[in-house]
């Protein structure tokens, strides 16, 4: 009975990677037809593109590895599920000036349709600020790419650069405004999207079911209180147990750990659910949400104001001005220490980002030898050998994922708990100190 | 394909604004509803399991103590009792003993009692003999003294001379 069932699940196991493969592969596949229909996206190095090339469905079918995978990676305002079927999602942009746009992304419908200038590139919402270009909805002929150089400095740099083509006529397109003061490429620009996207969809369906699954353990608890726990409060169980013995105890301490415990649980069960959902090669899942800086950035944050709101006198004093050692070293040692402040919530999200992101463009890029081999669809048996080639090793990169995923999020639990353990810590070796000197 | 397009391309490590504030909103979302309604009763039920749990634990441990402890109160006991016996029947013996011995006394006593009463009986009696036998041997030899007398102080002279012998015996004296 134990074996059959042990068999099951493992049959079942094999069955649910190879379906997420060929899903993988179809996404893949998709994704190839799609870079041929748009024509006019080649990147070609002339910028002098002609205004007629613009409505023109020109063949550039060439594959380009990079480029496909990073628009997978990147968040999108649709939700692609396969070739021409997209889950539309609600749309809140912001413009300064010109005030709310809400809607759903189907009324882009995929670029060919801009609404009060905002146009749908590439799965996101573009901006056209010239104030030319006519408000509410109208029809373009299409979006188009150009790489431009511009002069920065003395230094020449190449720039991206979508067109949309309305009445052969070219309108720049904005890109939604960016945090990161430019220093990543980004920047504020003329308008601000506040939509849910794909991965704020895949974040509010992880967090739904996590609540839905805590509720039913909760009820269990309430319906089996004195009793032995059962079903999947038995399972969820072992997780509590766990993070709460191994992470928040040890780490913040008997006395205070069960203040920090929901944030901690929170931290830990919110980020394996959407790094698990995006391991999930089909539809609801697949968004590389924690493969995001600004969700791992919130994240981070989230641990840097815990951290230091609940900071004891004593860390403060470790922080500012350490006890026990000479001064010149504290003069030393207080800069690392503030930056240091900074560094720990800097270390979490870069961490967590680097390696959700990380997995998922090596996934990609292993299917991605589908259509390298396959020379673009010239060569069958090329394809046939990448994906044999390209699925193995993505059935293999999908149990390394699923490690990934859960310790990410134990390392991120582990790490915020140990940063609010040092910050309420209360030091009675003030005497060793002075012993000390 | 320029290191420059990657990056441009590389959209994910420019944080988007909505994308933070969503995040913010459905983290402190799932972190207030799970707080309130899942972790913390389910901390507190786990709390409550344990305390049942260790108090079971104990209460067993304490169980198994007096158990043990009757236990060992009930081998005192029989411990107790036996010894009890033992001393019971110890002095029983003793008793019987001192009894018996008393009576063996009391009959040495008594034999030799009588055995003395009879000794002193049979030298009365002896005596008495003796004394009977005395008498009867002093009127035995009385009266053959008399007779010899009789046949001795037949003529005169020989009673003469009789009590001359006599009165020298005297003048003896």
């Amino acid at each position: 009975m134990k074996v059959e069932l042990r068999k099951l699940s493992i049959l079942v196991f094999a069955l649910v990677f190879s379906f997420g493969m060929l899903a993988a592969q179809g996404h893949g596949q998709e994704q190839s037809g799609e870079s041929t229909h748009e024509g006019q996206d080649g990147h070609g190095p002339d910028s002098d593109v002609s205004h007629s090339y613009c409505g023109g469905h020109e063949e550039d079918g060439a594959y380009n590895p990079v480029k496909t995978v990073m628009e997978h990676i990147a968040d999108a305002n649709e939700f692609h599920v396969w070739k021409g079927v997209h889950i539309p999602l609600p749309i809140f942009l912001y413009a300064p000036g010109h005030g709310w746009t809400t809607g759903l992304s189907s009324m882009f419908e995929h670029g060919h349709t801009a609404v009060d200038g905002y146009v749908l590139n590439h799965g996101r919402v573009n901006r056209v600020a010239d104030p030319a270009f006519p408000k509410g909805e109208v029809h373009i002929d299409g979006v188009l790419y150009k790489t431009e150089t511009v002069m920065k400095g003395e230094k020449e740099e190449e720039k991206d650069v979508y067109y949309a083509c309305y009445q052969s006529e070219l309108y720049r397109l904005d890109k939604p405004s960016t945090v990161d003061g430019g220093f990543l490429g980004g920047g504020i620009t003329s308008f601000y999207d506040f939509s849910i996207t794909k991965n704020v969809f895949s974040m509010i369906l992880a967090s739904l079911l996590l609540v839905f699954l805590f509720m039913a353990v909760a009820r269990g608890y309430q319906r089996n209180e004195g009793k032995a726990p059962s079903g999947v409060q038995s399972f969820m169980e072992v997780f509590f147990v766990f993070i709460r013995d191994e992470v928040t105890k040890p780490m913040i301490g008997e006395k205070h750990y069960e203040r920090f415990q929901p944030f901690i649980m929170t931290l830990f069960f919110f980020i394996m659910f959407i790094n698990l959902m995006g391991l999930v090669p089909f539809f609801p899942g697949g968004a590389n949400i924690t493969g995001n800086l600004a969700v791992t950035f919130t994240l981070a944050i989230f641990t840097f104001i815990v951290t230091n709101l609940n900071g004891k006198k004593d860390y403060w004093e470790h922080v500012f001005w350490m006890p026990g050692i000479p001064a010149w070293v504290k003069i030393i040692l207080t800069p690392v220490e503030i930056l240091s402040l900074f560094i720990k919530p800097f270390s979490l999200m870069i961490r967590l980002f680097a390696n959700i992101s990380a997995g998922h463009i090596i996934i990609l890029s292993l299917i991605g030898l589908v259509f390298l081999f396959g020379n673009n669809g010239q060569s069958v048996g090329g394809a046939a050998g990448g994906a044999i080639v390209g699925g193995l090793f993505t059935a293999f990169m999908n149990l390394i994922e699923l490690l990934v995923a859960l310790l990410q999020a134990f390392i991120f639990a582990i790490l915020s708990a140990s940063y609010i353990g040092a910050a309420v810590e209360e030091h009675d070796h003030h005497d060793a100190h002075e012993g000390a000197h | 394909m320029t290191e420059v397009l990657f990056l441009a391309d590389f959209s994910v490590i420019k944080p988007d604004p909505g994308l933070i504030f969503w995040t913010s909103l459905i983290f402190i979302l799932v972190w207030v509803i799970l707080g309130r309604m899942a972790f913390g009763p389910i901390q507190n039920a786990l709390q409550r399991r344990e305390q049942d749990i260790q108090n079971a634990l104990d209460e067993a441990r304490k169980a198994r103590q007096e158990m043990a402890n009757l236990k060992a109160e009930n081998e005192e006991l029989l411990k107790q009792a036996q010894e009890e016996r033992a001393a019971i029947l110890k002095e029983a013996k003793e008793a019987k003993n001192s009894i018996i011995e008393e009576a063996r006394n009391q009959a040495k006593e008594e034999y030799r009692r009588i055995v003395t009463d009879a000794k002193e009986a049979i030298e009365n009696q002896r005596m008495a003999m003796i004394v009977d036998l005395k008498n009867q041997l002093g009127v035995i030899s009385i009266d053959i003294a008399e007779k010899i007398l009789h046949k001795e102080l037949k003529g005169d002279k020989q009673q003469e001379q009789f009590v001359r012998t006599l009165v020298d015996e005297i003048k003896l004296n």
